[in-house]
């Protein structure tokens, strides 16, 4: 279990898929391939590029992070007034792939509160989780 | 108006406050001075934090006498819930045209 997942605000949908990797990154990373599964976009595989997700309900402003194809792909997701990044990792399994996204939620000035406070975090979910549990 | 969960991850983003409010969590209603005790800031830092917490709903207070009585108010995560629930729904059915599309892709 990654540790950053427990530690922040994080939501983790994970899958095994009968495809291989590399074709999964070309639906993750070609924007008329991710129009179909996702939204619009203007999505380019380059770090730093700026880009946004568009649909009936609204925008998705985001910016690629990080970049290694066929493995791993993250760009920041901002949208409802909270900012989060979203990780993508691509794991071969047998003939198939375990695909897994990772989606961690804070606001841009707060990183810094949030990542010193990681720990705290944690302890603060596991503890209102006890809370609520004697809660009725 | 800001948005709700924007305010709560305001509010709970600083160690010092969520730790008061996990005190009240724990430990039910509380004074003022109850809380500096296991805080380990001054009292007024505590009241300041309290002042916070109770301006994004998530501490009611009481007054008795000449002391204030502070309870936690957890209906007020209810954003914080949310958003993660939400999110979950959300990438679970883009999962499904996900792999929806890639049975349809050439190879």
């Amino acid at each position: 279990m990654n540790t950053e997942a427990t530690e922040t605000l994080t939501v983790v949908v994970e899958r095994e898929i009968p495809f291989p990797p590399e074709k999964i990154w070309r639906a993750l990373t070609q924007p008329h391939l991710i129009e179909e599964w996702l939204m619009k976009s203007d999505f380019k595989p380059a770090v730093d590029h700026r880009f946004s997700f568009r649909a009936d309900w609204g925008a998705v402003d985001c910016q690629v992070m990080a970049i290694e194809p066929n493995k791993t792909l993250s760009y920041t997701w901002a949208a409802h007034g909270l900012d989060s990044v979203v990780t993508w990792t691509l794991m071969p399994a047998g003939t198939g792939t375990l695909l897994r996204m990772e989606q961690s939620g804070f606001r841009p000035d707060q990183k810094q509160a949030f990542h010193g406070a990681r720990f705290g975090w944690q302890k603060f979910f596991t503890g209102l989780e006890e809370v609520l549990a004697r809660t009725d | 108006m800001p948005n709700p969960s924007d305010t709560l991850f305001k509010t709970l983003a600083d160690p010092t406050r969520r730790a008061i409010f996990e005190q009240l969590c724990r430990k039910g209603e509380q004074t003022v001075g109850a809380l500096t005790t296991q805080a380990g800031v001054s009292q007024p830092a505590v009241s300041k934090h309290l002042g916070v917490l109770k301006q994004a709903g998530l501490v009611r207070d009481r007054h008795e006498g000449r002391q204030t009585h502070y309870s936690a108010q957890l209906g007020a995560l209810g954003p914080l819930i949310d958003w993660t629930s939400q999110m979950t729904g959300f990438w679970q059915s883009r999962f499904d045209h996900l792999e929806d599309l890639l049975k349809r892709m050439d190879q």
